[in-house]
């Protein structure tokens, strides 16, 4: 299954009614399909940023859909462009980013993620400098440790040497 | 008459320090541009809705080519314009 996002202009002369309808036709077309819709998205009408066929603003619509074969992307761009009351439109595939993207924005995460952005700068730079500071710290006890240890070493190794077997030792030595 | 606490500093200490550049991308660790978010995007073109050079936005190679695509989108569907003046 590939996720895929189409986002539609709908010319805002028509009635409140008409425009529904306009979306409806393509959300039926989907369903017919077989394909599973997940979200659809109502943008509203928002000015364009340039005039499309004379017209000033726009009814965004963005529906995300899966669907197993990419064959319904051409026979929907195909209706999209038949249709006049359709002022632009874009299908894209999403990738596995784009998924998680569109859910947390749903679930609310996204505007939250973006105000956060801005803290955790601060959050940032105190972690690492403590980070640096364990690992100074830390330093230290390491290079002291190597010292500790050499020394109870010899004083434990001659003790059975002598005692035992001093021959045995000899040969093990060599 | 000023004492010489007052004048700390004869010149701006700040001047001739370049603060490094970074990409928010990775550093925030944000996978996915959305191309429906104007205002975002916004940050990423000059006052006459050009796409700015890496070298300004300091994005990776990797994010700013994804942040073209999104800002070409969002023109596509007049989010963004193509061209234009005092977009700022």
């Amino acid at each position: 299954m590939n996720n895929y996002e189409v986002t539609f202009i709908v010319d805002p002369v028509l009635s409140g009614d008409e425009i529904k309808a306009t979306a409806q036709v393509y959300e039926q077309m989907l369903k017919n399909e077989g394909c599973n819709i997940v979200h659809i998205d109502e943008m509203g009408l928002k000015p364009l940023a340039y005039p499309i066929n004379k017209r000033s603003s726009g009814v965004y619509y963005c529906y995300e859909y899966a669907s197993e074969t990419g064959a319904i992307i051409s026979k929907m761009e195909l209706a999209l462009r038949r249709d006049e009351r359709i002022m632009r439109f874009l299908t894209i595939a999403l990738d596995k980013h784009g998924v998680k993207y569109n859910a947390d924005k749903r679930n609310g995460l996204i505007g939250k993620v973006k105000k956060k952005v801005k803290p955790s700068k601060k959050e940032d730079t105190p972690s690492r400098d403590s980070r640096d500071r364990d690992s100074s710290s830390s330093r230290p006890p390491r290079e002291a440790a190597p010292a500790v240890k050499p020394a109870p070493a010899p004083v434990v190794v001659p003790p059975p040497a002598p005692v035992v077997e001093p021959v045995a030792a000899v040969t093990e030595e060599e | 008459m000023a004492s010489r606490d007052d004048i700390k500093f004869l010149s701006n200490p700040t001047i001739g320090k370049t603060k490094k550049k970074y990409c928010r991308f990775k550093k925030f660790g944000i996978k996915y541009i959305d191309y429906k978010d104007g205002d975002f995007l916004l940050q990423f073109i000059n006052e006459q809705g050009k796409i700015l050079p890496r070298r300004i936005t300091g994005n990776s190679l990797k994010y700013q080519k994804k942040v073209a695509v999104a800002i070409k989108r969002a023109r596509h569907l007049a989010l963004l314009p193509f061209v234009t003046d005092l977009l700022k």
